[in-house]
């Protein structure tokens, strides 16, 4: 039966947001079901497979995994934050030049995961991207372009810099 | 036509939904809202087979929050009634018996009943909350188990059909198929080479990474509205007015974007069910399928059990090939096995073929369509078998294939020839391939080939192209986008019209916005609605001409339109020019295209596989892998390359780790995404591609479907690769490490 | 005359594997067929369409018109499986 329901004041894509949410409920059904932050997509439901990853304080996590209330005071960025005012990110500009999404489902969390590594790592190589990527599923593009995307990706980035 | 006369054709634009689908805009089914939303949640069975004796939804009605509840008894009675959902008459009675199970439960994860709530919490804890006896009856799971006399029966009322012919039987084959071309017994009889293997290959699921939904809204003047995840709405449309008994025309049917289907979004599972509950309540509904619901509940693809005997001479001309192919229908019939039983020697030219296939009922998830239904699993057995064969005869496993390779007149197994196929230039793309000619190096490390094929086909599509005065033009399609065929679709409106891809806007619509259309499925979507596309397009083009002969005072046949221009007698506009003055010369224009083509034209594919064997623990790490498929003409080769190195992925995963784990008693004991271990990224290398183009001369740009074939060589070509790897040759899929460990055990004993 | 492939499940009705008939459309070819062979037709036919999980291919090429096809002279006809796809 419906429980009572709890307020969590939180951040979320750099704005102060609050929501009333059930403690049972997952942070994935509240930014989707409660905030309409449907670009956070639910694939498995269970932490297998990637499509609901956010970044919580700055760190790639399966939004399916973590309560609600959990976000109480903390800072969540979704797909929504990703791109700037105008332009997209350039994981996204890339994700789109080198065709690397075909459904697209798994598209926002890879996109995410893929930006928590280059907000750490400027230059990862293949095999450190896909250490990193291996708890995202996709099952259409066999992660080729994907793969490459974000490679591409990180040296746009490195010569936005120079 | 060569690649350098098109402007459009054969370029790589920006696929049109791409910025919805990078920045979390694009709307998929699970994501739409609607005021009043309520929740559903489907209780499934525990048995794989049992009678309903009782359910008793009291408890969860009365469960604060419940706002309906929904068993079988809700549809109409669907009596011996046959429907033709587009893939030919079957009786009603296994649709609706799947959706919702009405006397026998024959999975575990059958639905059962379903609820209506305010929240998917409230929904699950009441479906719990429903009683259901059951008295569980004894299961059977395979095909050769359930083909055995005394085996336990699913369907009383089922008996083995043979081309229209009823066997008279109770059965669990639901059909014989045969196909015999020239003598067998001859035809083994000249060969100097015989070998003849047993397969089996374990149930997979597609395993798209969105799971099913569907909100459905009964509206208070008793039409139906839905929004789901489908390759298909007209067919979710179609299935639903069987099953709910009303006509097509009161249910519309918003198809939102789909994150994969593989086939497997073909059938309807949810639609009708929250249907009824949004009937009862008088809201809304939506039901998104919990994962492992998704893998126990929903078709995969079938297991199946395959005997195959090929026998060659000495020269490497293949003289007879014989196959029993014994496919797994799951619970109600239609395992795709007269797919596989065309696939199975699909790719040679044979002139002494038997061929018999078995649609076999058993007590799993009724089997749907998986990219290439069918011919991956005979693939498997032949490829293997060809592989040993060319070993035998000590002759290069793909200059042996080439010997045989079927080609423009070589008679299939069932009957007709083949119009312009490209098996051989597979064939010698691969041979020639820096891939193959690469040397394989380093202990435990081998090279296997194998190809495959799928025939493609066409089916109804629509589409409507109305012009702007911007010289954009605005597509409207029924073909839903999996992967890109938005943008393959406007490429080829675009390459008509003489205009950028980027000036036409494709939009996906509700049933009630566009003509009939099948299916985005059986790679027919580029091929048969962009011959709509381009259809309409001309159409839209012929009425320009009249519009550039009333401003020119000149007669409309006089007008010739090419490469973006109206000309006629020295008069010349551009197509934008023209647009900008048709509401001055009669108004608006639309053109119209509604296809429903022959020709779709087949498609072979070939993959080269590079593996190392740990000979300890049996894993296989792929160190290197080419996909290589006659495409026809690649109208957005970026695409084109990612369905191969997806239907390649998907292959390998089949090859080497999925499979349905089952029980004795019928559970799948695997049924999440840790335990159903499809390829991560580490698992695979990058996936290098080679497109071939043999143009299918039914289609103005050459289009062959290209979304299939790529599935069906990855498992045969690893296990090929696996052979030169280890010296051991498995025949059962998956080729999982302990399976590859105990054949080296096994052979070093 | 069109030739007129028969499947084989259906050769122990025909005792052949090709029949030459004169017809102009697979209806026709149909009639002709249950004339000469009767039983045939419930083989093929299901009330006025042909049966579930049946194709007619002329010249190599699946028919979309089904019955209705019409039958070019001395085409080849063949009653394949009707396929669909994933």
């Amino acid at each position: 039966m419906p429980m009572a329901k709890v307020h969590v004041q939180t951040t979320i894509n750099g704005e102060a947001a609050d929501f009333l949410c059930e403690p049972r409920q997952s942070l994935l059904e509240c930014l989707r079901d409660i905030l309409t932050l449907t670009g956070t997509k639910e694939g498995c439901n269970d932490g297998n497979c990637g499509a609901c990853t956010v970044l919580l304080d700055g760190r790639a996590v399966t939004s399916c995994l973590v309560l609600g209330v959990e976000a109480e005071g903390r800072s969540i960025t979704t797909i929504e934050g990703i791109a700037g005012g105008s332009g997209l990110h350039p994981l996204q500009q890339a994700f789109l030049e080198d065709a690397a999404l075909q459904c697209g489902i798994c598209t926002p969390g890879f996109i995410v995961a893929a930006k928590a590594l280059l907000d750490q790592e400027p230059h990862p190589t293949e095999e450190r991207i896909r250490r990193y990527l291996a708890n995202n599923l996709c099952r259409c593009t066999g992660y080729d372009k994907i793969i490459r995307a974000i490679q591409h990706a990180a040296s746009q980035m490195e010569e936005a810099k120079a | 036509m060569s690649a350098t006369e098109y402007s459009v054709i054969g370029t790589r634009p920006i696929r049109h939904d791409g910025a919805d689908k990078v920045t979390g805009r694009a709307l998929y089914g699970g994501d739409f809202q609607i005021a009043g939303l309520l929740y559903g949640h489907v209780l499934r069975s525990p048995h794989a087979h049992a009678r309903i004796v009782r359910i008793d939804t009291r408890k969860a009605e009365a469960l604060p929050g419940v706002r309906a509840v929904a068993t079988a008894a809700d549809f109409p009675p669907s009596g011996d009634r046959l429907v033709d959902l587009g893939e030919g008459q079957t009786p009603l009675s296994y649709i609706r018996g799947n959706v919702l199970a009405s006397g026998k439960v024959l999975y575990k994860g059958h639905a059962v009943a379903a609820v209506a709530a305010v929240s998917a919490h409230v929904a699950e804890e009441a479906a719990s909350l429903i009683e259901v006896d059951y008295e569980p009856l004894p299961c059977v799971l395979t095909a050769p188990e359930a083909m055995k006399e005394g085996a336990p029966i699913l369907h009383d009322s089922l008996r083995t059909k043979e081309l229209g012919e009823d066997g008279g039987l109770v059965s669990n084959v639901a059909e014989h198929f045969r196909h015999v071309l020239g003598d067998i017994s001859q035809g083994f009889a000249q060969a100097d080479a015989v070998i003849e293997r047993e397969f089996h290959t374990s149930t997979v699921h597609q395993g798209y990474i969105e799971p099913h939904n569907a909100t459905a809204l009964w509206n208070n003047d008793g039409r139906v509205q839905v929004w789901c995840s489908t390759q298909g709405a007209f067919v979710v449309r179609d299935t639903m007015a069987c099953i709910l008994d009303i006509p097509v025309s009161q249910v519309k049917v918003t198809p939102m974007e789909i994150g994969g289907g593989f086939g497997g979004k073909i059938p309807v599972y949810l639609e009708p069910v929250a249907a009824v509950l949004s009937r009862k309540s008088g809201r809304p509904v939506k039901i998104t399928m919990p994962r492992k619901d998704i893998l126990e509940g929903t078709g995969p693809t079938p297991g199946s059990y395959i005997k195959v005997r090929i026998g060659a001479s000495r020269d490497g001309r293949i003289t007879a090939a014989q196959a029993h192919l014994a496919y797994e229908a799951g619970a109600y019939p239609g395992a795709m096995v007269g797919a596989g039983a065309m696939c199975v020697f699909a790719a040679y030219d044979i002139a002494n073929i038997t061929i018999d296939g078995y649609d076999v009922v058993v007590n799993k998830p009724s089997t749907a369509a998986y990219r290439a239904p069918g011919a991956t699993n005979a693939a498997f057995a032949t490829e293997t078998v060809i592989d040993e064969l060319a070993e035998k005869l000590g002759i290069d496993p793909i200059d042996f294939r080439l010997r045989n390779a079927a080609k423009e007149g070589t008679r299939r197994a069932d009957g007709p020839k083949y119009r312009r196929i490209g098996c051989v230039e597979v064939l010698e793309a691969m041979k020639s391939h820096p891939h193959y000619t690469a040397p394989i190096e380093g202990p435990n490390r081998g090279r296997g080939v194998a190809i495959g094929f799928w025939f493609n086909v066409g089916l109804p599509s629509s589409v409507t192209l109305s012009v702007n005065s911007d010289g954009t033009v605005n597509l409207v399609e029924g073909s839903t986008d999996i992967g890109g065929t938005r943008t393959s679709i406007a490429m080829q409106a675009a390459e008509v019209l003489g205009i950028p891809a980027e000036s036409v806007h494709p939009s996906v619509v509700d049933t009630d916005s566009i003509g009939f259309t099948a299916v985005t499925g059986g790679s027919r979507t580029t091929f048969a609605t962009g011959m709509a596309a381009c259809e309409a397009a001309q159409d839209a083009i012929r009425q320009m001409k009249e519009r550039a002969a009333r401003l020119w005072e000149v007669d409309a046949s006089s007008v010739e339109f090419a490469k973006g221009s109206f000309r006629s007698n020295g008069h010349s506009c551009s197509f934008q020019e023209l647009a900008g003055k048709l509401g001055q010369t009669g108004g608006p224009i639309i053109g119209r295209g509604a296809v429903n083509p022959r020709g779709a034209g087949g498609s072979f594919a070939g993959a080269i596989a590079d593996v190392e064997v740990d000979p300890e623990t049996g894993k296989v790490n792929i160190l290197r892998f080419t996909s290589v498929q006659d495409v026809g003409k690649a109208i957005h080769p970026a695409y084109v390359e990612g369905q191969m190195q997806g239907g390649s992925a998907q292959g390998i995963g089949w090859g080497l780790n999925e499979e349905y784990y089952m029980s004795a008693a019928g559970a799948m004991m695997n049924s999440s995404l840790l335990d159903y271990r499809m390829p991560t990224t580490l698992d695979l290398p990058m996936i290098d591609t080679c497109i071939v183009e043999v143009p299918n001369p039914s289609h103005p740009f050459g289009v062959r479907g290209v979304g299939e074939a790529n599935i069906v060589p990855p498992p045969a070509a690893l296990a090929n690769a696996i052979y030169r790897a280890a010296g051991v040759r498995l025949r059962r899929l998956p080729m999982k490490p302990s399976a590859v460990a105990e054949a080296i055990w096994s052979k070093n004993l | 005359m069109a030739v007129v492939y028969i499947p084989a499940l259906l050769r122990p009705i025909v005792g052949r594997e090709q029949v030459e008939v004169e017809a102009g459309s697979v209806r026709q070819i149909i009639d002709r067929l249950e004339e000469l062979y009767p039983g045939v037709r419930e083989r093929l036919v299901d009330g006025a369409r042909l049966r579930s999980g049946v194709s007619v291919a002329i010249d190599g090429e699946v028919e979309t018109l089904g019955i209705l096809a019409s039958v070019p002279p001395s085409s080849e006809v063949h009653f394949v499986l009707a396929l669909s796809g994933g």
